[in-house]
C-alpha cells in the first residue's frame, strides 16, 4: 500500500481486494462481547475534520478505538478557517506532535494532498471537496460483496447528484477497477462534463435501473446547491426519486445502497430506503469494519494478524 | 557614445530583415543598420558570435506590476529587473493595483516608479470604468494624456454590453484599444480549472472554454458596430479563436494574444505530476489538448497576433493553500523567450520573423509605441538571443519577487544573451558572456 490513501487511485485491484478480507476479519472483532483489540496500541490518530459529519467521524473513531489507537478529534469550523491559520499551518502544527495518522474531512478538493504534501504521518482521506471519498467507496464494495458473488461484471447504477458527489467519485474508480459496469444517472444540469471518460455509461435513469445489479442512490446536497439545478424537489422526485416502481425494473435480487445521510421522498421513498431490498444500515455498519482495515494496513499490517 | 554591433543575424520583420547587418548606435537611438558599416574613430565595436541573434526589442503588452498595493507579490522595479532578465525592453501593465490605475494620478505614480528603475520601459495601462466596477466610465482621456496606451477592466471583462459599446466609441477619439479580459461572469461562476474531464475527475468546479468565446462575441459583434479597436486578453478557448477569425473575416477591428501556458500546456497538468498544484491555476485556466493545438495553429496561420505573458506574480503563502482558495495566475517574464524558442521556432513551427512579429512588432502595433522594429532614428530598444543556448529554468533565482511557475525544472533550448534598452545594456547573460 501507499503511504496515504487519497483516492481510489491510489490503490491496485489486488489491494481493493486485500483492504476488503481484512475487513471481513475486522468485522468479526465488531461481533464480540469485547470489542477491542490491542493492534494500534501506542498509536495515534488525529480525525482532522474540517466540515460537520456525524456518521464518517463517528465510524472513524469507533473504528479507531476497537483498534486500539490513541484518538483525538479535531474540529475546525469553516467560520474560523477565514481568519485563522492555514491548513498548511495547522498541519505543520499537528505534524510537530508527531501522529501516526491524519484523518481528514476538508471542503475543497485536494486538501488531502496538500496534507499529503507536508506530513510525514500517514494521511487517510474522510472527503475532500467534491472528490473523492475512499473509504466510502470501499465499505460499498464490501457490502455489495456480502451480497453478490462478485463484483466483477455486475450491473451498478448510480442516480443522483453526480456533479457534487466524492461518493460517486471514488465509487466510479472502485467499480471500473474491479470489473462492473456502471450506468449514471441525474439531471443532465448536474452530469459533470466528460465523465464518461472515466469508463461509466450516463443513461436515463429507467435504463440505468433497468435489471441493475445494484441501485446507489446519492444524496441531493442541497447545501451545495448554488444555482438552479433543476426547478424543485418535487419534480426531482418525479424524474429521478427511487420509487418502488422504479426499483420494480431492477433484478429481482437487487441491493439498494445509500452512503447518507438521507433525503427521504427526496432522491428516495421511504418504501424503497426501509424496504427488503435496502441495504443502507449495513453500509452503515460495514463502514467501521473497513475503516478499521483501512487504518490497520496503512500502519502496516497485515491481513491475517489482523484479529489476532 | 557611439556602439557598433557587427556581423550578428538581425531579424527585423518590420523592415524585412533577416540576415547579416551592422548596427550602430548612437547614444540612445539606432543610427544606422547596413552591410560592412565602417566604425568611426572612437566607436566601440561589438563582434557579434556566431549563433545569436538581434531582434527589435520584445514588448510584453499584459503584466501585472502590482504596485501600487501588492508590493509583496512584486513591485515596479524588481518587475522590469524580471523583465529585462526575460528579454523585454518594454511591458505594459494591467491596472488592477490597489488602488486601481483609473486616474492620472496613479498613472503617473507608475511612471515615476518605471523612470526610478530605469531599466525596461513601462506603458501603463488605464482603467475602462472607476475603480474596475463597470458603472462609470474612468476619464480616458487624462489616462491617455498620463502615458495610457490602452484601457482595460482586466480581471474581469467591462461588465455591461453598453459600457463596452461607449469605451469602444470613446477610446476612437485617442485611438486606443480596449484590452479585454473575456469571461461570461455567470458561466464561469466560480470555476477554479477549464470544464472537463480532468477537473470532473478531480472535483474541481469547472469553467466553460464558453464562458471566454461568449463575452468575445459580444465584444467583436461591438467593435465592428462601432469602428473601435478591441484587443482580446489572454486567450484560451479554440471557440474565442474562432469568433476572432470570423471578427477579423468582417473587417472589425479585433486583435488578440495568447500565453505561452495557454499553447504549452494543458489541464492534465492538474492531475499530474503534483495533484492539484496551485501554479497551474490560472484565469483562464489551461485548458484541454484542442484548444491548446488550436492556440498553435492559430500561431501558425496569423490568426493571432501577440504572444504576451499574463506575468501574474503572487506571493509563495497565497499559493501555499487549497486550490480552490488560492490566486490564480503565474509567472511569465523569464520563462517566455526559452518556451517560445524551444516549443515554436525550435519545433519548426513558425520562422524566427514569425516569432518577432508576434513579441515585438504587433504589440508595437497594436499600442502604438515607438519599439517594433529596428529603424534608423528609432531608440535603440534591442534583444539579443542565443537560441541555442540551453536553459533550465529555476523559480528560486528568478528576479521576480514571486515564485510561482508551473515550468521550475525544464530544460530549454534557447534564451536571452542580452537586452538594450535606449542603448544601454541593462541585462548581459552570464551564461552567454557577450562583451557588450
Amino acid at each position: 500500500m501507499k503511504k496515504d490513501l487519497l483516492s481510489i487511485d491510489d490503490l491496485s485491484a489486488d489491494e481493493i481486494y486485500r483492504v476488503l478480507d481484512t475487513a471481513e476479519a475486522m468485522r468479526e472483532i465488531g461481533e464480540r462481547p469485547i470489542k477491542k483489540v490491542p493492534t494500534l496500541r501506542g498509536k495515534t490518530v488525529v480525525n482532522l475534520f474540517y466540515e460537520p459529519s456525524t456518521r464518517t467521524r463517528t465510524s472513524f473513531e469507533i473504528a479507531e478505538k476497537r483498534l486500539s489507537a490513541d484518538t483525538l478529534n479535531i474540529a475546525v469550523q469553516a467560520s474560523s478557517v477565514q481568519k485563522g491559520e492555514t491548513l498548511a499551518d495547522t498541519a505543520m502544527n499537528i505534524e510537530a506532535m508527531s501522529p501516526d495518522m491524519i484523518v481528514i474531512r476538508h471542503s475543497s478538493s485536494g486538501a488531502c494532498n496538500l496534507l499529503s504534501r507536508i506530513c510525514k504521518s500517514r494521511i487517510i482521506n474522510a472527503g475532500d471537496g467534491l472528490h473523492e471519498h475512499p473509504t466510502q467507496a470501499l465499505l460499498d464494495a464490501f457490502t455489495i460483496k456480502q451480497h453478490k458473488p462478485s463484483i466483477e461484471g455486475l450491473k451498478v447504477a448510480i442516480v443522483g447528484d453526480l456533479l457534487h458527489s466524492r461518493v460517486l467519485r471514488s465509487n466510479v474508480l472502485l467499480l471500473t477497477k474491479l470489473g462492473a459496469h456502471v450506468f449514471v444517472s441525474g439531471p443532465p444540469t448536474l452530469v459533470p462534463r466528460g465523465i464518461e471518460q472515466l469508463g461509466v455509461t450516463v443513461a436515463t435513469v429507467d435504463d440505468a435501473v433497468r435489471d441493475a445489479d445494484v441501485v446507489m442512490m446519492l444524496r441531493i446536497q442541497q447545501e451545495r446547491m448554488q444555482g438552479a439545478f433543476f426547478p424543485s424537489l418535487r419534480e426531482y422526485y418525479n424524474l429521478f426519486g427511487m420509487t418502488t416502481e422504479r426499483v420494480s425494473r431492477a433484478k429481482p435480487d437487487v441491493i439498494i445502497m445509500h452512503p447518507g445521510p438521507m433525503n427521504r421522498g427526496v432522491e428516495i421513498a421511504s418504501e424503497v430506503a426501509d424496504g427488503p431490498y435496502s441495504v443502507i444500515l449495513e453500509q452503515v455498519a460495514n463502514g467501521v469494519a473497513v475503516r478499521m482495515a483501512v487504518l490497520y494496513l496503512l500502519a502496516g499490517g497485515v491481513e491475517n494478524e489482523a484479529a489476532a | 557614445m557611439k556602439r557598433l554591433l557587427k556581423g550578428g543575424r538581425v531579424v527585423d520583420p518590420a523592415n524585412g530583415r533577416d540576415g547579416v547587418f551592422d548596427i550602430l548606435i548612437d547614444g540612445d537611438r539606432i543610427a544606422k543598420v547596413g552591410v560592412n558599416l565602417q566604425a568611426e574613430e572612437g566607436t566601440v565595436v561589438v563582434s557579434m558570435p556566431s549563433g545569436l541573434v538581434i531582434t527589435p526589442g520584445l514588448i510584453d503588452m499584459h503584466v501585472h506590476l502590482r504596485e501600487p498595493g501588492q508590493e509583496h507579490k512584486e513591485t515596479v522595479a524588481t518587475g522590469v529587473l524580471s523583465a529585462v532578465t526575460g528579454g523585454f525592453t518594454a511591458v505594459a501593465c494591467m491596472p488592477n493595483t490597489s488602488p486601481v490605475n483609473d486616474n492620472a494620478g496613479v498613472t503617473q505614480f507608475i511612471l515615476k516608479k518605471a523612470a526610478d528603475a530605469n531599466l525596461a520601459r513601462v506603458y501603463p495601462i488605464g482603467a475602462v470604468s472607476i475603480g474596475q466596477k463597470g458603472d462609470q466610465m474612468a476619464e480616458l482621456g487624462e489616462l491617455k494624456e498620463a502615458g495610457c496606451v490602452a484601457v482595460t477592466d482586466d480581471g474581469h471583462p467591462v461588465r455591461t454590453a453598453l459600457l463596452m459599446r461607449r469605451a469602444l466609441e470613446y477610446t476612437r477619439m485617442f485611438d486606443m484599444p480596449v484590452i479585454e479580459h473575456c469571461e461570461d461572469p455567470t458561466l464561469k461562476g466560480d470555476g477554479v480549472a477549464h470544464e472537463g474531464m480532468v477537473a470532473s475527475k478531480l472535483g474541481l468546479r469547472g469553467i466553460p472554454g464558453e464562458a471566454e468565446s461568449i463575452m468575445a462575441q459580444r465584444d467583436i459583434a461591438l467593435a465592428e458596430m462601432t469602428g473601435g479597436r478591441v484587443h482580446i486578453a489572454h486567450m484560451s478557448a479554440r471557440q474565442t479563436l474562432d469568433a476572432v477569425r470570423y471578427g477579423k473575416s468582417r473587417g472589425a477591428n479585433v486583435t488578440c494574444e495568447v500565453a505561452p501556458h495557454h499553447f504549452i500546456l494543458t489541464d492534465a497538468l492538474l492531475a499530474a505530476p503534483v495533484p492539484y498544484d496551485t501554479n497551474t491555476k490560472m484565469n483562464p485556466p489551461l485548458r484541454e489538448a484542442a484548444d491548446r493545438d488550436a492556440m498553435l495553429q492559430g500561431i501558425v496561420d496569423g490568426s493571432v497576433d501577440v504572444i504576451a505573458t499574463d506575468h501574474a506574480p503572487h506571493h509563495y503563502d497565497e499559493k501555499h493553500v487549497e486550490f480552490d482558495r488560492a490566486p490564480f495566475g503565474i509567472t511569465g517574464l523569464e520563462t517566455c523567450v526559452p518556451l517560445c524558442l524551444d516549443r515554436l521556432v525550435h519545433s519548426g513551427l513558425i520562422s524566427f520573423s514569425r516569432l518577432i512579429e508576434l513579441l515585438s512588432v504587433n504589440p508595437a502595433r497594436i499600442l502604438r509605441l515607438p519599439g517594433g522594429s529596428i529603424t534608423e532614428g528609432a531608440p535603440a530598444d534591442l534583444t539579443i538571443l542565443a537560441p541555442d543556448l540551453h536553459v533550465k529554468v529555476e523559480a528560486k533565482t528568478m528576479k521576480s519577487k514571486s515564485k510561482n511557475t508551473p515550468f521550475d525544472g525544464w530544460e530549454l533550448r534557447g534564451g536571452v544573451a542580452a537586452t538594450i534598452v535606449g542603448g544601454r545594456t541593462v541585462y548581459n547573460n552570464a551564461a552567454v558572456n557577450l562583451a557588450i
